[in-house]
């Protein structure tokens, strides 16, 4: 088998499964630190069971966030060390920045966290829990910071045969940057909050310790609307950077083959015949696609066609006569499809049951309760399409314009040796998975009265002791 | 100095930090089957490392993105060649994270139990891989002119490698019986104290061996004679003083020396291997250096500026945070994890 095909089936499985954790860490560790500080500053004990109950599950999450990560920063030497020699000039400052700056917070702090409710006086034990989500919300900046080099490559120059930095505030200030950002920290939001909003709405369902979870539920449903609608705007302002920086993406997203019409309308369902080049049929929303693209009812967009004589030109020399620059159409436009389908329920979900709320009948609303323990699903399956149309989408480049992926694997590894690396983490991750959401189920049917867990051979439960 | 061979002592010292901090919480899990004789002891040995592992296994992610920043043809070198030990290790870790966040959230013993084998397997098999990797480094791996390594079997597992593997397994070890003579208290701290003992005979041994075969198998000592024997010497004084120290219940100081011992081990490995990065087996001059394996000199600037700003803060609150646990721990308190 091709190396290439597997390192980069590595990379997708890996880091798919690794940002299923990521986002519900930032989101839910944002929830409890804002939980924790109305403990602090209303002194209302509701408010210290929420912070541990949530607490709790957010650490059974991190855990598995944590150590799936160590994989990636190792991955790109491992697989991809052609790469690694090219660019790590300018994408290994982040990288080792977000080591030092954000992990040794997140993980210094965390540990005091958990084992400090006794040790410190509540404002600083507080203020630990504030730390450590700031420190995932820095590891975001850098890790993106490191992604947006591969999407829009800023602050280098070609010298000695690579790439090198020269310029390192144009790296952290890329445009790419300052709307990928915002939409990932805004989705992250919505995944901790659909993620205590499900939970609750299944309590709220079954009558029990209605008056914790009713709080939860609000605040999700807060949390929820303001990142749900985050999430819209930054996505809204990304697509069209995407328009001016990687048109290509935007036409395979779009299944746009022809420029097309002025103004140009938003494919809504497209059957997409990739190999002869055409759709077989196009249900078309008129207007939209200007308007997302430029926030105004007019301009046309490039088709892949045009394109993909454009970039021949311009990229030919670099990367060989008769390449095709046209990403993987489908995966790119369903995906792009799927992500705002459920960012649109997303939106709707949380205010119908603001309503609902403001009426006093949302405990009574069963459907509703029930679309809410379903819309746990939605942030992280938007997450993931998400990803798969940034990251498919910019195929064949691993560095847009500098380096395909094709040229950026190990030259020494052997195929054989990616396989194999590749089903042991999916045969890890697997039970890993699977473990983690028996607890995470275990511990949300008991409920925040019963946290603990642990053995009870040496204490009962670690939460209780002194409280 | 110039910033890569500044560079080259920043990432030394990261894995010095690595192995002083995690060397005792891979000890710690060691100590979990050669140490703790039931569940509740366990218990108690987790609970030692419980605030700190997480942290100090940042130092090992550090020092990866340090080689990465600073010398990439370093680190694609190295982790492309390193291919199925670093695997190892990763799979290592990825068990261990979890298994301390899992190992007693369902109420039953053989749960624990299985947690607990993990931890004790991941503990053990991490800090001899790394010894193997750095030792066969200092041997000399096949890299040819295009700075990529394709090593055999033998270049990997060889009797120089797989002692370097074991030493260093032995002062990770002992590094977390000292620790668990200051953590711990009564029969458990008495118990780390006396196998701590015995461990220090079998350093002494270890390291006999390690000198004699580096002098045979390695350049180290016609690159680099005077320091390395002083390096040498200073690492017996430390065992030394660590073994009069633990003899006479100094705990604080005997965790000290092994800590010592294991930076002068790590800083010994670097001094013999400068300014070389990598060293080719095949030729000299297919060797990764400092100077043809580091990043420019404006990313260089950079991360020096990123780094000296930042580190200062992380070792305080590092230091902070063993502050306050410094207590012992038994299962009179309730234990976390």
């Amino acid at each position: 088998m091709d190396p290439v095909i597997l390192a980069r089936f590595q990379f997708a499985a890996t880091t798919i499964f690794h940002f299923f954790f990521v986002p519900l860490s930032i989101g839910l560790v944002l929830m409890v630190a804002v939980m924790e500080t109305f403990y602090v500053v209303k002194k209302d004990e509701l408010y210290k069971k929420m912070a541990k109950f949530w607490g709790h599950l957010f650490l059974i999450n991190f855990a598995v966030g944590v150590v799936t990560g160590i994989i990636q920063e190792f991955q790109f030497g491992m697989n991809w060390s052609d790469y690694s020699r090219f660019v790590g000039d300018v994408f290994g400052a982040p990288l080792a920045i977000e080591a030092l700056l954000a992990f040794f917070m997140e993980s210094t702090f965390i540990g005091i966290w958990i084992f400090g409710w006794e040790r410190l006086s509540k404002k600083l034990h507080l203020a630990c829990i504030w730390l450590v989500s700031l420190g995932t919300a820095l590891s975001a900046v850098w890790i993106l910071t490191a992604n947006s080099f591969m999407q829009v490559p800023v602050g280098f120059s070609i010298k000695n045969g690579r790439a090198e930095m020269n310029d390192f505030l144009a790296l952290i200030t890329n445009g790419q940057l300052l709307v990928e950002f915002p939409h990932v920290i805004t989705g992250a939001i919505c995944t901790g909050a659909f993620f205590v909003a499900g939970i609750s709405a299944y309590h709220l369902l079954r009558k029990k310790h209605l008056a914790f979870y009713r709080k939860s539920m609000k605040m999700a449903m807060i949390f929820g609307l303001i990142g749900s609608i985050g999430v819209a705007l930054s996505g809204h302002s990304q697509a069209q950077y995407l328009v001016k920086t990687q048109p290509m993406k935007m036409a395979a997203a779009e299944g746009i083959w022809e420029d097309t019409a002025d103004p140009a309308p938003w494919s809504g369902v497209a059957l997409i015949d990739s190999e002869n080049h055409k759709n077989t049929f196009e249900l078309n929303i008129p207007y939209a696609l200007s308007f997302l693209s430029y926030s105004k009812f007019e301009g046309s967009l490039k088709g892949m066609e045009t394109l993909q004589k454009e970039y021949q030109a311009k990229y030919d020399s670099i990367v060989g006569e008769g390449t095709n620059y046209i990403p993987p159409v489908k995966t790119t436009y369903w995906s792009f499809r799927l992500m705002i389908g459920f960012g649109v329920l997303m939106i709707l979900l949380p205010i119908i049951g603001l309503l609902q709320l403001r009426k006093g009948r949302l405990d009574k609303s069963t459907l509703l309760l029930k679309f809410f323990l379903a819309g746990i699903a939605f942030p992280f399956l938007a997450n993931t399409f998400g990803w798969m149309m940034t990251e498919v989408g910019r195929q064949p480049w691993t560095v847009f314009g500098l380096m395909t992926t094709a040229d950026a694997v190990s030259p020494n590894v052997p195929a054989g040796m990616i396989l194999f690396s590749t089903i042991m983490y999916l045969a890890v991750f697997t039970i890993l998975f699977g473990v983690m959401v028996y607890l995470i189920v275990r511990e949300v049917k008991k409920g925040p009265e019963q946290l603990s867990g642990h053995g009870t051979h040496l204490t009962t439960d670690p939460f209780k002791v002194g409280a | 100095m110039e910033l890569s061979e500044l560079w080259f002592v920043l990432i030394a010292v990261v894995f010095i930090g690595f192995f002083f901090l995690e060397g005792f919480d891979f000890g710690v899990g060691m100590s979990s089957r050669f140490l703790a004789r039931n569940q509740t002891e366990r218990t108690i040995l987790v609970n030692t490392i419980g605030p700190f592992w997480d942290a100090n296994e940042v130092w090992l992610l550090t020092g990866g993105g340090a080689i990465f920043a600073a010398f990439p043809n370093w680190y694609a070198t190295m982790f492309s060649g390193y291919y199925l030990p670093l695997f190892v290790v990763l799979i290592c870790l990825i068990g261990r994270g979890v298994s301390f966040e899992f190992r007693r959230k369902v109420d039953s013993t053989r749960w624990t139990n299985v947690w607990d084998w993990v931890i004790f397997g991941s503990s053990l098999l991490p800090p001899f891989l790394l010894g193997v990797l750095f030792t066969s480094m200092l041997r000399g791996m096949p890299i040819q002119e295009d700075m990529n390594m394709s090593a055999g079997f033998s270049d990997f597992i060889n009797l120089y490698s797989l002692w370097g593997g074991l030493t260093v397994t032995l002062l990770c070890f002992l590094h977390g019986l000292h620790f668990l003579a200051l953590k711990t208290d009564g029969d458990l701290r008495t118990r780390a104290a006396a196998l701590a003992k015995k461990i220090h005979l079998a350093i002494l041994g270890s390291l006999v061996v390690f000198v004699g075969l580096s002098w045979t198998m390695t350049d180290i000592f016609q690159v680099r004679l005077v320091p390395e024997l002083i390096i040498v010497l200073f690492i017996v004084l430390a065992y030394g003083a660590g073994f009069y120290a633990i003899s006479t219940k100094r705990e604080g100081w005997a965790f000290t020396m092994s800590g010592l011992g294991l930076a002068l081990t790590v800083s010994a490995i670097f001094a013999g291997l400068f300014p070389r990065v990598m060293i080719s087996s095949i030729n000299k001059a297919y060797d990764l250096t400092v100077y043809n394996a580091s990043s420019g000199g404006y990313s260089l600037k950079v991360m020096t500026i990123v780094a000296f700003t930042i580190l200062p803060f992380v070792l305080g609150y590092t230091i902070w945070s063993y502050y306050i646990f410094r207590r012992r721990v038994t299962n009179k308190e309730h234990l976390t994890y």
